[in-house]
């Protein structure tokens, strides 16, 4: 978020294309926002209390962001090293490797639900040899946490590789000729610069998992208390045509969603400028 | 953010379109599910030849439910034909499918549709509810308004190597019990009234014995789909549980598309009598100027030829020549219906609003 300068900018048209900026957020995101907060405010105080106080939307609530946090952090560690391996490297079947990338984008969820499920249930191949070591993944949090990395992987990836694209290698260069072990630079050098980016990636694929519906249902079991997911809990309201319960269990994630995203952006803002302790 | 536009606008077209195409072949290969779409029969003659003299071809919307893709794909043809000798009128019927509640919602929330036939009638009084079909609907048409029915069955593997006869077999320790959340289901619903009323039977009437038993039973369940189509795919195609809890036509659908060496059907002692209700939806029906060939559509499902349709598409027939036809596919299950519950609204009451019955189950279960 940049603040308006009072400064004459090369380029005119500012007034236009900010009014239209605005026009457009307020037509596809504000209004339809806004309508939640609407159908929600038809609750008293207590009424909207007692439904998203409820122990089970509590426990739905806990696990989404859990399982989605975890998940958009394993998604960063790999998908910067996936985005370095195809920007950096040259060897055969990368173009494919790239494609591949964007599969979780385009796949409709509810076939990568199916197709996870399928593989890890203890009669799935990878659900069977976890079964050996005494790990159980479809039908439990770490289910949805697998499935929730699928869905994530492509935003870190696709936010990284430009930047990696970008960056001059005589950098590196210069810091491994200054003595700096490869660590070092990488920590010193490489780090810092990714790091915007990173947290971009980060914070679309935790927005992304809070959400996500389509491609859990399948592998988490919906157990009451247990595998819930805050968006089944509103689909079950809805199933009880209970269009307000469901939007109060809807705004309040979108609050927490919003106030998680807004403090990634904040931290992603000092790292650019370089506030952080390195 | 604007880093992941860039990347969008700067993304190589071709590497993007082989991502995509991937993707599709991989989505077609493995079939899509579960969300609602919509087919639209061609009327019986196959174009809109009409002279001038012929009256206008008019169009049905049908807002129905997921397990009568295929009997509404059989029935439409049929009425066409019907309604085409009758009185000379082309008519084409858009059907629309998905999970009973969501079709009421997007009927409510302005889906327009003529007519709609859904998985139980709390699903039709919630629509009445917002004054878009008349109270009285369910006395509009004979039996409830519901031309065919159905009710709950066991689909077990083959063998049935866990020995499983009849209710009081699903709350053995061993056994591994497929239902859908009744939460989101409307199938899943049938089964859980269907097992709270044998436990009733069983106990001359006590609701504890039967709150205690129908706990019981879902303690064998390991996972609770949001729909009928996901606890089959669950029991055939992961192989997970011993027995699924099911339709009695999605029962017999299983058994005919993945094959009878696989699977059988157990039939209980008693279940319930699950009576899928129809209604003209009157105000939409008024606005287009449809309501006689809605009502005609409706009332059709009742005739000979409607009721062979519905049976040869596992649904239970009301007319007793066409059930005397279909004897042998139909056994005889002692059914009670959902008077026993004191009608569909003090069901959902009791046992699916939020802190009912099968909440209390589930919490304070850590």
């Amino acid at each position: 978020m940049t603040r308006v300068r009072k400064k004459r900018s090369v380029l005119p048209g500012f007034g236009l294309s900010m009014g239209f900026t605005l026009l457009y957020l307020s037509l596809i995101v504000l209004v339809p926002l806004s309508a939640a907060f609407l159908k929600t405010s038809a609750l008293s105080w207590d009424q909207f209390w007692k439904i998203i106080l409820n122990p089970r939307v509590i426990a739905s609530y806990k696990l989404s962001f859990y399982t989605s946090f975890a998940a958009a952090l394993i998604n960063a560690v790999f998908g910067l090293l996936i985005a370095w391996v195809l920007v950096r490297y040259r060897f055969p079947g990368r173009r494919i490797i790239d494609g591949m990338i964007d599969i979780p984008f385009a796949l409709p969820t509810a076939v990568a639900g199916i197709a996870l499920t399928t593989i890890y249930a203890e009669k799935g191949w990878m659900g069977g040899l976890l079964k050996e070591l005494g790990i159980k993944v479809a039908f439990t949090p770490l289910g949805i946490m697998v499935a929730l990395t699928f869905i994530g992987l492509p935003f870190v990836v696709r936010t990284l590789q430009p930047v990696i694209e970008e960056m001059e290698k005589d950098v590196e260069e210069a810091a491994a000729s200054l003595g700096a072990y490869r660590w070092t630079t990488f920590r010193r050098v490489i780090l810092p610069e990714l790091l915007p980016p990173l947290l971009t990636g980060f914070a679309l694929a935790f927005a992304r998992g809070i959400g996500e519906y389509g491609s859990v249902v399948f592998i988490s079991g919906n157990m009451p208390m247990k595998t819930e997911i805050a968006p089944l809990l509103i689909m079950t309201k809805l199933e009880q045509f209970d269009y307000t319960g469901a939007t109060a269990i809807a705004v309040v994630m979108l609050l927490i969603s919003f106030l998680l995203l807004l403090a990634i952006n904040f931290i992603q803002w000092k790292s650019s400028r370089g506030l952080l302790p390195r | 953010m604007a880093l992941f536009l860039k990347k969008a606008a700067a993304g190589r077209p071709y590497k993007r379109g082989a991502a995509l195409l991937t993707a599709l072949a991989l989505a077609w290969s493995l079939a899509g599910c579960g969300s609602s779409d919509t087919t639209t029969n061609a009327s019986a003659t196959g174009g809109g030849s009409s002279q001038a003299s012929a009256p206008k071809d008019v169009k049905l919307t049908n807002v129905s439910y997921d397990p009568t893709r295929e009997l509404y794909d059989a029935y439409n043809k049929a009425f066409a034909k019907y309604w085409k000798d009758k009185t000379g009128q082309n008519v084409t019927v858009e059907q629309s499918h998905g999970g009973s509640g969501a079709q009421a919602r997007a009927v409510i929330d302005g889906l327009e549709a003529d007519v709609t036939t859904l998985a139980l009638a709390y699903d039709i009084d919630s629509i009445s509810d917002k004054g878009l079909i008349n109270k009285d609907w369910q006395t509009k048409l004979k039996d409830n308004s519901s031309p065919y029915t159905s009710t709950i069955v066991f689909l077990v593997r083959k063998g049935n190597p866990k020995g499983i006869k009849d209710w009081e077999d699903l709350i053995k320790p061993d056994v591994k019990v497929i239902t859908p959340n009744p939460k989101t289901s409307g199938g899943a619903r049938w089964s859980y009234l269907a097992a709270w009323g044998y436990a009733l039977k069983k106990n001359n009437n006590d609701e504890a014995k039967a709150k205690e038993y129908v706990g019981k039973l879902f303690k064998n369940v390991p996972v609770l789909d949001t729909g009928a189509r996901g606890s089959t795919t669950t029991f055939v195609e992961k192989g997970i549980g011993d027995v699924l809890l099911s339709w009695e036509n999605e029962a017999y659908l299983s058994l005919n598309q993945l094959g009878k060496d696989r699977f059988e059907i157990i039939n209980p002692s008693v279940s319930i009598l699950a009576e899928p209700p129809v209604a003209v939806v009157d105000k939409v029906a008024d606005k287009r100027g449809t309501r006689e060939v809605a009502q005609a559509y409706l009332e059709y499902l009742y005739s000979e030829e409607g009721q062979k349709i519905a049976a040869e598409n596992y649904y239970r027939p009301r007319l007793q020549s066409i059930a005397d036809q279909f004897k042998d596919k139909f056994p005889k299950i002692e059914l009670f219906d959902i008077s026993l519950f004191g009608g569909w609204a003090k069901a959902q009451q009791t046992h699916f609003s939020d802190g009912g019955v099968f909440d209390q189950i589930y919490i304070p279960s850590k």
